[in-house]
């Protein structure tokens, strides 16, 4: 049962010489593995066209824009920064829990332990879609379909929510212990009764985890599709950039780190709470 | 040379683990421990290499208080002592010859061991103990790949190849067939004998305890309740130590 090799391995380790079994075992294989990758570091490289000028301009510029923040504005455009913090903050919880909600059935059927095959193909289709796309691009198309403001940011963000929860529900999914999975099924339960009583209760903390993740993530994505017409504090802030006011800028970026700390103080409370 | 005074653990919860439980163990003595589930027996050795901190008593080896060491005296007094677990507790997707090694962490640097440059005296005794325990041929297979008997010598490997004086072993048998059981306690009781090694066993299968050793110690509640040899072991004190029950169980002998 010894083949050639761990024999020879073990009369090299019984002269106290020894060493780890390589992951690609093929020397030349290897070897050329290892050139390939440094070689193709080297072209990247030196691919790279730095213009020293530009960066040295920019600095300046770039120095302007973050000196902005030790001045930051929040008075003079107050109205439109409230009602921008609050139409993100809707678009938010709403995309959030539209996107949660749509991402458990999608989740279930994409997990290869649940789901019959076409079904496991289908989800995994859907959220292969949703993944693909950044958020600007998909916000770009539901900007076109229903018009500029809030609607068109909703959709989006719920869209890339079900994406993103459904994958990783999923995955969690097709870790849970198999025993529990076994002694249910055992019982003569239903489907439905199995995925709540065995699945349910071992990948609830997982999705509370993402949802609320998920939430930080989309009160961030907002800001960033506001610009391509989504609604939203994004719009606010990119009327303010557009206007070189960037002590708005300032403000509005400070209530956004605010806002984000926040829900990253708060999800840490609720996922111990819910442990 | 292991010396337990009055040793005590209160949990944070303010459970009593262990209650004042003191004996003394010479070299080369192979002892089991019995009990009930819960009554304290893997505190108890985990109290000896600090994996627990005992709230109370002294715990000596050659001299030596372990309770009172930290950082690199402590690193020190645990190479000392080998530990071997009841689910095995291999580095699952490290191969055989790596889990045998990482009994050297202790003796080697961490650049040698990042880079895996054991010195040649550790890997030609970590091939021997492989010839011993029956898997040198083994050796580049990966741990999770190994039935449970064979994860289990590997575990014994590990712990020997420290060149321990003490081997703190916990339900040794807890996941193996009676068969694999019986092979991995003569093993067990082998190695401590050629090596005179001592050897605390947690073991809650009490023949197979009467089978292999000369000495047992009965743990109920976290305090000693019995200490003796395996003949001594009436069923009164079985009783005492686990409640009442049928103690003639078949095969008895």
């Amino acid at each position: 049962m010894t083949d050639p090799d761990t024999s020879l391995r073990l009369s090299n380790a019984r002269q106290g010489m020894w060493k780890p079994l390589p992951a690609i075992t093929q020397r030349w294989k290897r070897l050329s593995l290892n050139l390939a990758v440094l070689l193709y570091l080297l072209l990247a490289t030196s691919s790279i066209e730095v213009n020293w000028a530009r960066v040295s301009q920019g600095m300046e510029r770039g120095i302007a824009f973050i000196a902005s923040f030790a001045r930051p504005d929040f008075l003079s455009r107050l109205d439109e920064i409230g009602l921008g913090l609050l139409e993100s903050l809707t678009m938010t919880f709403v995309a959030t829990v539209i996107g949660t909600l749509l991402a458990i059935p999608v989740g279930l059927g994409a997990a290869s332990n649940m789901a019959p095959t076409p079904v496991y193909l289908f989800c995994r289709g859907v959220i292969t879609i949703s993944r693909t796309f950044q958020e600007i691009i998909i916000a770009i198309l539901f900007v076109t379909m229903f018009g500029f403001g809030p609607l068109a940011g909703v959709m989006t963000l719920a869209f890339a929510t079900l994406g993103f929860t459904a994958k990783l529900l999923a995955e969690d999914i097709e870790d849970v212990r198999k025993d529990a999975l076994e002694a249910v099924k055992a019982t003569g339960a239903g489907w439905l009764q199995w995925v709540n009583y065995a699945v349910q209760p071992q990948v609830m903390p997982r999705l509370i985890g993402l949802s609320m993740y998920r939430l930080d993530i989309n009160f961030r994505e907002s800001a960033v599709i506001g610009i391509v017409g989504a609604g939203g504090i994004g719009a606010t802030l990119n009327t303010s950039i557009n206007r070189y006011d960037y002590d708005t800028s300032a403000a509005i970026l400070i209530l956004i780190i605010l806002i984000v700390l926040f829900s990253e103080y708060l999800s840490g409370h609720i996922r111990r709470w819910t442990a | 040379m292991l010396e337990l005074k009055r040793v005590s653990k209160c949990y944070a919860g303010g459970e009593l683990a262990l209650n004042d439980v003191s004996f003394n163990v010479s070299a080369g003595e192979v002892v089991a421990l019995i009990g009930p589930s819960g009554a304290g027996k893997s505190t108890l050795i985990r109290c000896i290499n600090q994996l627990v901190q005992p709230t109370g008593g002294e715990v000596l080896l050659n001299g030596t208080r372990l309770d009172q060491l930290r950082g690199r005296k402590l690193r020190m007094a645990r190479r000392q002592i080998g530990m071997i677990f009841q689910n095995y507790a291999l580095v699952e997707r490290l191969s055989v010859m790596e889990n045998v090694l990482s009994g050297r962490l202790a003796y080697v640097g961490f650049w040698q061991s990042l880079l895996r440059r054991y010195p040649p005296d550790d890997i030609r005794y970590a091939v021997d103990l492989l010839d011993r325990v029956g898997l040198s041929s083994m050796l580049d297979k990966r741990a999770d790949a190994l039935s449970g008997g064979q994860k289990q010598r590997v575990g014994i490997a590990r712990a020997l190849i420290q060149k321990p004086d003490l081997l703190l072993v916990d339900e040794p048998t807890a996941s193996l067939d009676p068969k694999s059981s019986r092979q991995i306690m003569r093993l067990l009781c082998e190695l401590c004998r050629e090596q005179s090694l001592a050897a605390i066993i947690n073991i809650h299968d009490v023949a197979l305890a009467r089978q292999f050793v000369s000495r047992v110690i009965g743990l109920q509640q976290g305090r000693v309740v019995f200490d003796g040899t395996p003949d001594d072991l009436s069923e009164t004190v079985l009783t005492e130590i686990y409640g009442m029950e049928d103690w003639q169980e078949p095969g008895h002998d």
